[in-house]
């Protein structure tokens, strides 16, 4: 298990589970969006390889209306 | 019929059909947001970068309404107060899908919006280092648009008045001055508040406008959108065209000659 803060907030994930495997249960796989994993962007290249630990902090954004 | 004039619109080498850039925000949903763009025949949309709502999937977003495969999206800093959150949000749209052509706005003060131009310099240069194209958002000293066309601004964006005031162009002569100095784009950003505001300043000699609350805001927005593209046309015909000399006195419309 690991504690980590999604968009703000808190939530809890299984261990050994990647930045993949996350987008996946969020249904995300497939739309346009990018991650900040702890301050740093990630490539979408390595969302399978990078796993969450205790604490981390990430930051997953898309493009909304604005001006 | 008339003849009318080649008149292509570049910015950092991309093509654009309208003058006319719209933005995405503050619309009663984005049924009417894809309505009004298509009114606007703009074919270029400036967008924010927020958090994805990850406690409601099932909400609609803007990419199902307007597709970035047909018009092209412009990531843009709303928002930000500071050089370090432009950049964030800047990376961070470039991330998500090769965006490298983008609006910066770095705003100053809360209560006018005005934009911060020491740290939109400041920005500007970095982002053009990591090969950025960036529009740039500023106040309408000719000055500092002239400093952001030194650091490889793609186009300077000056506001017509406080964004989201609808106070229209309230300094056409630096605005006119910014025109005659510049040899990149020169859009008119912020206060534009109805169809002949932008009239106006496409008659100045602008490469184009931008505009978001004038639209989303009017009680009709996609009939206001279709008035905002005839609008930007007018002008810029008549800028093509070339205006009469103004006179002090009358001069009559019809020959003396022949009087009864």
């Amino acid at each position: 298990m690991a504690k980590i803060q999604l968009n703000g907030k808190k939530i809890t994930v299984k261990s050994n589970f990647s930045i993949f495997d996350l987008l996946k249960k969020l249904k995300l796989t497939n739309k346009k969006i990018a991650i900040e994993h702890n301050g740093i962007i990630i490539q979408k290249i390595k969302y399978k390889k990078k796993y969450l630990k205790n604490n981390d902090k990430l930051e997953i954004v898309h493009f909304i209306g604005g001006g | 019929m008339v003849k009318l004039i080649k008149d292509p619109f570049k910015v950092a080498n991309k093509k654009l059909k309208s003058r006319l850039i719209v933005g995405t925000g503050k619309y009663k949903n984005f049924s009417e947001t894809a309505r009004a763009i298509k009114a606007s025949g703009a074919d270029m949309v400036t967008v924010a970068v927020r958090r994805v709502n990850i406690l409601d999937k099932k909400k609609p977003i803007l990419t199902d309404y307007v597709n970035p495969k047909k018009i092209v999206y412009l990531p843009n800093t709303a928002g930000c107060f500071s050089s370090e959150e432009a950049l964030r949000t800047l990376r961070l749209a470039r991330e998500m899908g090769g965006w490298k052509l983008v609006k910066l706005e770095v705003l100053g003060d809360k209560k006018t919006l005005f934009p911060n131009m020491i740290e939109t310099i400041k920005s500007t240069k970095i982002l053009v280092k990591e090969g950025f194209k960036v529009m740039v958002y500023c106040t309408d000293d000719p000055l500092l648009a002239k400093k952001l066309e030194d650091n490889g601004a793609s186009a300077i964006m000056p506001l017509a008045s406080p964004i989201g005031s609808g106070l229209g162009l309230q300094n056409k002569t630096n605005i006119s001055l910014i025109i005659k100095q510049s040899k990149v784009p020169v859009i008119v950003d912020a206060g534009i508040g109805t169809a002949s505001d932008a009239t106006i300043a496409m008659e100045l000699g602008c490469d184009g406008v931008l505009i978001n609350s004038a639209i989303a805001q009017a009680k009709n927005p996609v009939l206001m959108a279709k008035a905002f593209k005839d609008a930007v046309t007018s002008g810029r015909n008549s800028y093509l065209a070339g205006r009469m000399k103004k006179n002090l006195l009358g001069s009559p419309s019809s020959p003396k000659k022949g009087l009864i």
